[in-house]
């Protein structure tokens, strides 16, 4: 799951535009006013594409967790904005409530109303693969979010974040600075986020490996909780643990608002921190280069928008028209981009706030 | 209730300002006339700090360059009370409500709250004095939502403060648009990071609400009141106290105590989310029955709820310092509020209410 050739890249990139082209150009220019941080391709573009035109009619029913944080938000922000962006697409967005089980509830009455794609962010893959089993039976296609299912039966199309990869571009891009900087012996921190979910796991095995590979190790680790006061408080405990730090790779943007409060109030900057996700914010820092942020590496809320043009396609039997395919694939796994101060001006436009 | 158990007299008695509580009033040695339960609480009190000690000295022998008393080691004790300083003021709230009898599971809801109004554009624009003023005025207004519910709706508190708790959440979600939203204003941002005479500011509040407490609870009528209500309502009401009344005022306080510690977040921060301070209802209730603190009200000391938020904290400065996960941090959590609840009841079954009921039988 962790291969990403350039090949992989370009392919989604040309998805997430449909061909349009001038992706991030279209980022900025057609953003609507009542979601001016929205991520979406439009389709009055420069260049037209065939599968942007309006076809067949399509109601896609959306559902994603209802959680307080800014890369959920941007999630449901992102698709509305999309779907808003076609004029052949009725979106049709139910609550999911405040559980895995609330929102398999809330899905099942989706169900009834039988709409033609259904995308989803679960609150957990595992517990709502049996959901995805029961739409697919009942001929309506699932485009699974972010968390994967497990029954390849389940789903239509999965898309997804790589979670693994984005532990491996902090722990590489830390290595060579490391290198760099000709540290032979760095103390290396990490604040986590929810260690119970699947996710953070895999984001920290990816981190350790990548820097098990240049022959360094992880000093001290902590687990918040996701949340800016929670990463400020583990992050103020780390920084006692460790009185002198070379780098630290906080794997949440949202968290790292306290992550980088923190620093400030212990009066800490000998270290460079890297990022994650790629929050408006974070990109701000990064490119005012004044705070410990020195790198953030990607884990876009974009998908939410790409799923909702692959949604479409999928509903109008099209596939996508850089490929050869027919249809659109099974599978998308985005690339964890590494964001510096040399190239945050290409992907500022696409932060999350 | 047959009658009126014996021990509520002397509370009686105070509440209304006549005479000074007798010796005989609660617990078998009940021998100070500005604590009713001076000596049991006391007692309490050095076994939580001997509870601290012992960590200190775990903290001594597992990292002796930030206990020892050379080098990092006062940085890390004003580390361990910034950690603790937001708990600690909510605890001082929770404290009263506690002795008053209920119970306030909404406090971390009212911060989350508080400080997604204080840090709203239209409010950031009137500077540091408006946006602390609207974190205490949100606090204060929602404690007195919850204290009028439970006292002239006559809603079990467990009940309204858990309602209060899911609306005040959703309201701050809806009102931030689930985003984090930053605090640009400078003079907030700077109280968790200045210090003044060499004490980190967040400290100054932490002490300057627990002395007001501490002088709340133990030298005026008000804090008189608050343990007659917790100790018997019926006998209270009977003596003339306005329960309702009083009960309100509980939850305004512990309401304006999470306004304070709204804008103490806020600043340590930087920012506001609705998913802020998540279980510091949890945190600041297992404080306040670590230090002593009857869940059922009546009894309780604000020094010992301080004592309970310094352990938790330190046990997370403990697990830190030595890289240990958060998982088994919460697991030591658990161990000891259970101990203390466990030594709690045999304490006061065993010597407390065998003494009362003694004399229950013998002067009925």
């Amino acid at each position: 799951m962790t291969q990403h050739d350039p090949v992989r890249r370009r392919f989604l990139l040309g998805g997430a535009a449909l061909g349009a082209g001038a992706l991030l150009a279209a980022c900025t220019s057609n953003d609507s006013g009542d979601d001016n941080n929205a991520q979406t391709t439009g389709n009055n573009n420069a260049s037209p594409n065939a599968n942007t035109a309006p076809g067949k009619k399509v109601t896609i029913g959306f559902s994603a967790p209802a959680a307080d944080h800014g890369w959920i938000a941007a999630i449901t922000t992102n698709a509305k904005a999309q779907a808003a962006e076609y004029s052949d697409v009725t979106f049709n967005a139910v609550e999911a409530g405040a559980d895995a089980a609330a929102q398999r509830s809330a899905l099942s009455t989706l169900i009834s109303q039988k709409p033609d794609v259904i995308v989803l962010l679960p609150y957990d893959g595992k517990e709502l693969n049996a959901f995805g089993l029961e739409a697919m039976k009942a001929g309506i296609p699932v485009v699974n979010l972010d968390r994967a299912f497990p029954d390849a039966l389940a789903y239509r199309l999965q898309i997804k974040g790589d979670n693994y990869g984005m532990g491996v571009a902090a722990g590489n891009y830390i290595a060579a600075q490391m290198k760099a900087k000709g540290v032979s012996n760095p103390i290396i921190g990490e604040i986590a986020g929810l260690d119970n979910l699947e996710l953070t796991q895999e984001r920290s095995k990816g981190f350790k490996d990548a820097l098990t590979a240049a022959g360094l190790k992880i000093a001290n680790r902590r687990a918040a909780g996701f949340t800016v006061d929670t990463g400020q408080a583990e992050m103020s405990q780390l920084l006692q643990a460790l009185p002198k730090m070379d780098a630290l790779w906080n794997h949440d943007d949202d968290q790292g608002i306290g992550v980088l409060a923190a620093a400030t109030q212990a009066n800490r900057k000998e270290f460079l921190m890297v990022g994650g996700a790629g929050s408006k914010a974070a990109m701000e820092a990064i490119q005012a280069d004044n705070s410990v942020l020195k790198c953030t590496v990607t884990y876009s809320p974009s998908m939410a928008s790409s799923a909702i043009s692959l949604a479409r396609l999928i509903g109008q039997g099209k596939g996508m028209s850089d490929l050869v395919e027919l249809q659109v694939p099974k599978e998308i796994i985005l690339s964890s981009e590494t964001i510096t101060k040399e190239n945050v001006s290409t992907y500022l436009p696409l932060g999350f706030s | 209730m047959t009658g009126l158990p014996a021990q509520t007299a002397p509370a009686v008695k105070e509440a209304l300002g006549g005479g000074g509580p007798g010796p005989e009033q609660e617990g078998p040695s009940g021998n100070g006339w500005w604590s009713s339960d001076a000596g049991e609480s006391t007692r309490r009190n050095l076994g939580l700090i001997g509870v601290l000690a012992g960590l200190i000295v775990i903290g001594i022998i597992t990292r002796p360059d930030l206990y020892g008393l050379d080098g990092w080691w006062i940085d890390n004790v004003w580390a361990i009370l910034k950690l603790g300083s937001t708990v600690g003021v909510v605890a001082v709230g929770m404290t009263f409500v506690i002795i008053g009898g209920g119970i306030d599971l909404s406090v971390g809801a009212i911060i989350a709250l508080a400080g997604v109004w204080c840090t709203t554009v239209a409010t950031q624009d009137f500077g540091a004095g408006g946006m602390i003023f609207t974190a205490l005025a949100v606090g204060l207004g929602v404690g007195l939502v919850n204290g009028f519910l439970i006292s002239y709706g006559r809603l079990v508190p467990f009940i309204a403060t858990l309602a209060m708790l899911v609306a005040a959440r959703g309201l701050a979600a809806q009102m931030s648009d689930k985003k984090t939203q930053q605090s640009g204003n400078q003079t907030i941002n700077s109280i968790a990071a200045d210090s003044f005479l060499g004490v980190p500011i967040l400290v100054w509040i932490l002490a300057v609400v627990v002395f007001l407490g501490w002088v709340l609870l133990n030298r005026t009528t008000f804090g008189r009141r608050t343990v007659a209500i917790g100790g018997n309502v019926e006998a209270a009401r009977l003596a003339g106290i306005n329960v309702r009344l009083h009960t309100m005022m509980l939850y305004a306080l512990a309401g304006l105590c999470c306004g304070i510690g709204a804008v103490m977040l806020t600043s340590i921060s930087t920012s506001a989310q609705a998913a802020m301070a998540t279980n510091y209802e949890l945190d600041a209730i297992a404080a306040v029955i670590i230090g002593g603190t009857l869940l059922s009200g009546g009894r309780g000391t604000i020094v010992g709820s301080l004592l309970g938020v310094v352990i938790f904290a330190t046990i997370t400065n403990l697990f830190a310092l030595n890289g240990l996960s958060t998982e088994a941090q919460n697991m030591v959590k658990g161990g000891i509020i259970v101990a203390a609840v466990l030594i709690q009841q045999f304490r006061f079954k065993s010597v407390t209410q065998f003494f009362k009921r003694n004399k229950v039988t013998v002067t009925s």
